[in-house]
């Protein structure tokens, strides 16, 4: 377990693995998002209050979802470069970093085209969950700024880690905000008490897409990783190698 | 034509999906993009200090 743990830490067996691993990624997240799509638009039945617009959960849930996940790998990573001085861990913390900030635009912006059909407006300042998502991606905003902001890697990553970690505290706001604080959002739908609140007709494609989603977004992060490790380990040996043999970075 | 309208909220519906798709479409784009420029710029590097080798 230890050996196979220290091995995947190695930038250049992660390099080499995460290219192999993303085929297996990208064909079931294309089928599954496929078949969600078409299941979800033309499919499952209109929902009896909201007619054919809550066909937007389809993208807007796995967006807001994948938007706090992108946000705990990114800091959970942090944290362990940060304790345990691994270099990978900043790498997969910054290549994070960028995708998480595209899902929370994307979960903002079809929750905003969501509302202005069923709240008549396509924003509303006083909702905890609108707000604390706003604040999410301001927070993938800093960080990457930070970033940016230092040219020495290592300052950079102990710096944008710490914000990172402060920042966290905000993925559970985002997930407690509807039951903390009076809400328009609607309360927790898949996960709670007593299963899912849905009839199985529209949840099936939803749990597709969900999973769908998150291997697009494995694949889209191991990208980015190997662009970060490549960049990171510019100087060393196994880097040149690769080079000189010209097979080219996939 | 019908199923396209989506009971009158086809311009939501519809928006919110291509949207996604612009999403995906713009990080692979950017992650390849990354990746080709680092791996470019690092040969780049390479085959300057063999010349001046």
């Amino acid at each position: 377990m230890w050996k196979f743990i220290h091995q995947l830490a190695s930038p250049p067996h992660f390099f080499r693995l995460a290219a192999r691993m993303l085929p297996w990624l990208v064909l079931p997240g294309l089928l599954l998002v496929g078949y969600a799509t078409y299941a979800g638009l033309f499919l499952a039945p209109a929902d009896y209050q909201q007619g054919d617009a809550f066909r937007i959960i389809y993208v807007h849930v796995p967006s807001a979802y994948l938007s706090m996940l992108a946000y705990m790998i990114m800091a959970v990573s942090a944290g362990i470069g940060l304790i345990w001085r691994i270099k990978l861990s900043h790498a997969v913390a910054a290549a994070a970093a960028p995708i998480g900030a595209w899902f929370t635009f994307l979960a903002l912006a079809t929750g905003s085209i969501w509302g202005k059909p069923m709240w008549g407006t396509w924003w509303e300042w006083g909702d905890p969950r609108l707000t604390s998502e706003l604040i999410m991606l301001f927070l993938y905003f800093g960080y990457m700024a930070l970033r940016g902001a230092i040219d020495d890697t290592t300052k950079a990553d102990k710096s944008s880690a710490v914000l990172a970690l402060v920042g966290a505290v905000n993925v559970p706001i985002i997930h407690f905000s509807v039951e903390w604080w009076s809400s328009l959002h609607q309360g927790a739908t898949l996960v709670k008490k007593g299963g899912p609140a849905m009839d199985p007709a529209m949840l099936y494609p939803l749990l597709a897409m969900i999973l769908g989603f998150t291997l697009l977004f494995g694949a889209l992060l191991l990208r980015r990783v190997r662009a970060e490790v490549l960049f990171r380990e510019r100087r060393t040996r196994w880097v040149k190698e690769l080079i000189l043999s010209g097979k080219g970075p996939n | 034509m019908e199923g396209m309208s989506m009971g009158g909220y086809g311009a939501y519906v519809w928006t919110c999906f291509t949207l996604a798709a612009v999403v995906f479409v713009i990080c692979e784009w950017r992650a390849r993009l990354r990746l080709r420029q680092v791996y470019r710029d690092i040969e780049v590097r390479i085959k300057a200090l063999g010349d001046t080798q």
